[in-house]
């Protein structure tokens, strides 16, 4: 029987399928953070009911924590209510929690991976839609919704209708300016942001075998972007090297032996996923959007296109909407048009690779007069290691703003936020009105795009960036 | 929650692709219960002129028309949360998004997907005749107008099973609590 890479971690993970019934499927590993949970704990509280397997949860503090340093307030009671909330639960059931005090405290997304409880063949959850970015490593992860991270708790299940599948094959290989956030951007323009709903993405090809992890959680990060809950690749040597040797990975005889089970992890020759889409990965440009969803984007080159060219009406009524609350006019550029802030961070891009990239344009120049630039790495481990490496100095001594680990900027629940009508040009991965801050103005884009805007305080190709680079 | 019949006038928020932080911003999410969000629904939107669920025809509609991948983006729940605490029962739209679909119906308020000219004939109906009363009955997975249009519409047998029960899931899969053990020590 040949099957896919999703089908064989969906077979592994089914406990019952009656007739005519969602299956009941097994979670390896359950992400928990501050938001999405209380109401979760609060519901096993009313029923009595322990949670199943604590040492397969894993909490973390992300979304409303400050990203200045520690010891400075929380932005408002809620939020401080909400964090030791969590930190009640957590002690309550015996489940390790990275608070405010723990070193490897960081965003869920970039803390499962660096510090091995992300491995392949899992099954991974957590009340947060960015999950996806751990199929990154062969596994099926997804988001899911308060009630179900409740299941979850008691049950270490789920109940799950089995969904479809989509190859999104990338041929080819980016060229120098392209990254795997353009490529992921350029994905979801040509799908729609509910383009993939009901599948599973399964993203294969040269381009995507030529990503590191850190790209590789890019690309699955924003499946979601394109309606699909999970995006997975298929692991290979490049993930069991990231692998090796981290915290929580196998060790010893018992890593060889899962090697050995994860080179198993393959859509088998022969076996067909429901939908296929592919890409020329070579043809993509630089990416940034113009709109207020994650798939109104175009080459960064590109003029911002008109209303009238959409050929159905809602869509041309989406996009006449979307102009007006961004204040920008059909087929003009944006390259070259002013922006006030930069934010360079979140799940999608806060990790080492990430803030390397962006020092490496930034090292030697000044962040532009009347820009406020935001840099926040992704965990206290990608903060440790960007410090080590004097990324920290590149980073101030342009004039940017250097924070400890958090959400930030891409949701503004902790304070960090964009003033209404501004603009800015930010790492994270969504674009909706007031994503950023109410009335605010997004532009998504790469860590290199976002680091060329922060210097010339304008939409900028980094291709054309004088010196490129450094 | 249990959902069987709903007669109701319905309110209808014409766009695509509307996200779950337009239906709930973030900034309402620092809660640690479920209730009260209503109060917040469409915050950012409710301030715009002429925001349709606040217009007097739309007081007490307990039906949303709308258009296409509707609940989008983050996997709040909150967003489900609020709109039964506004006063929502049912959402009729051209598509959903998978995880509010999910969220939707585990809080009593059935997504029902309807394809596209039978969600222009409800919409014109709305428009036509905002104090129009639609009746849904999800036994016979039916919407009716007063004039005896009506459209079926699909549903997965299980969600409907629970929306028309109140039956618990979580109580569903602990019934299977020696299945999961055995699983477990298979998988060890």
């Amino acid at each position: 029987m040949k099957r896919t890479l999703f089908e064989k971690i969906w077979d592994a993970h089914v406990v019952v399928e009656e007739p005519g019934r969602p299956a009941v499927l097994y979670i390896d590993l359950h992400l928990v953070h501050e938001v999405t949970s209380p109401q979760a704990f609060a519901g096993l509280a009313a029923r009595g009911l322990p949670v199943r397997r604590p040492e397969r949860t894993v909490a973390t503090m992300d979304h409303s924590i400050p990203t200045l340093p520690k010891g400075l307030a929380v932005v408002d009671d809620a939020a401080r209510i909400q964090l030791r909330t969590l930190a009640q639960n957590c002690a309550k059931h015996g489940i390790t929690l990275h608070d405010a005090d723990s070193e490897h405290r960081g965003i869920v997304h970039v803390i499962g991976p660096e510090l091995g409880h992300t491995q392949p063949g899992m099954t991974i959850v957590c009340g947060d839609s960015h999950t996806s970015t751990h199929g990154a490593f062969g596994a099926l992860a997804f988001g899911i919704g308060t009630s179900e991270v409740e299941h979850v708790l008691a049950s270490q299940c789920l109940l799950q209708k089995k969904p479809k599948t989509l190859e999104v094959r990338f041929e080819g290989a980016l060229r120098p300016g392209a990254s795997a956030k353009d490529l992921v951007l350029a994905m979801i323009a040509e799908l729609g942001v509910g383009g993939a709903t009901g599948h599973v993405i399964e993203y294969t090809g040269p381009a995507i075998r030529a990503l590191d992890m850190e790209g590789r959680m890019t690309v699955c990060n924003m499946s979601i972007e394109a309606g699909a809950r999970a995006g997975m690749i298929a692991p290979d040597d490049v993930t069991f090297a990231y692998l090796r040797g981290r915290a929580h990975a196998p060790a010893g005889e018992a890593w060889d032996a899962a090697v050995a089970r994860w080179r198993e992890l393959h859509t088998d020759d022969g076996a067909r996923s429901d939908r296929t889409v592919v890409i020329d990965a070579s043809a993509i440009e630089p990416m940034i959007t113009f709109g207020t969803n994650p798939g109104m984007g175009i080459p960064i080159t590109a003029v911002v296109p008109s209303p009238d060219d959409a050929t159905d009406p809602a869509q041309r009524a989406a996009l006449a909407k979307a102009l007006r609350y961004m204040g920008l006019s059909p087929g003009e550029p944006l390259l070259g048009r002013p922006i006030d802030v930069v934010f360079i961070g979140s799940c999608t891009n806060a990790r080492l690779g990430d803030m390397r990239a962006a020092a490496n344009v930034m090292r030697g120049r000044k962040v532009a007069p009347g820009v406020r630039v935001l840099v926040v790495p992704g965990s206290q481990d990608v903060k440790r290691a960007a410090e080590a490496e004097g990324l920290d100095r590149v980073f101030r001594d342009a004039g940017a703003e250097w924070r400890e680990p958090g959400c930030s900027m891409c949701i503004a629940m902790n304070g960090d936020a964009i003033e209404p009508g501004q603009y800015a040009v930010s790492t994270s991965n969504r674009n909706f009105e007031g994503r950023q801050g109410r009335g605010g103005r997004t532009f998504l884009a790469s860590p290199i795009t976002a680091a060329a805007a922060a210097v010339t305080g304008r939409v900028t190709d980094v291709r054309t960036l004088a010196g490129g680079a450094r | 929650m249990t959902f069987t019949r709903l007669s109701s006038t319905a309110v209808v928020l014409s766009a695509d692709d509307v996200d779950t932080d337009q239906i709930i911003p973030a900034r309402f999410l620092k809660g640690t219960s479920k209730t009260g969000l209503g109060a917040h629904l469409f915050a950012d939107w409710r301030a715009q002129a002429g925001f349709p669920l606040l217009a007097p025809e739309a007081a007490g509609a307990q039906i949303l028309v709308t258009g296409t991948n509707f609940g989008c983006g983050s996997s709040r729940e909150h967003a489900p949360w609020a709109l039964v605490d506004f006063g929502f029962r049912a959402i009729i739209a051209r598509s959903f998004a998978d995880i509010f679909k999910e969220n939707a119906t585990k809080n009593g308020l059935l997504p029902i997907a309807l394809p596209e000219a039978a969600c222009a004939r409800v919409e014109q109906a709305v428009r036509a005749n905002p104090k129009l009363t639609l009746a849904i009955d999800l036994a016979t997975q039916r919407v009716a107008l007063p004039d005896g249009g009506a459209f079926e519409f699909a549903i997965d047998p299980f969600a409907k099973h629970c929306l028309a029960n109140g039956l618990d899931e979580l109580g569903y899969i602990l019934a299977f609590a020696d299945r999961i053990t055995a699983h477990e020590q298979r998988r060890s």
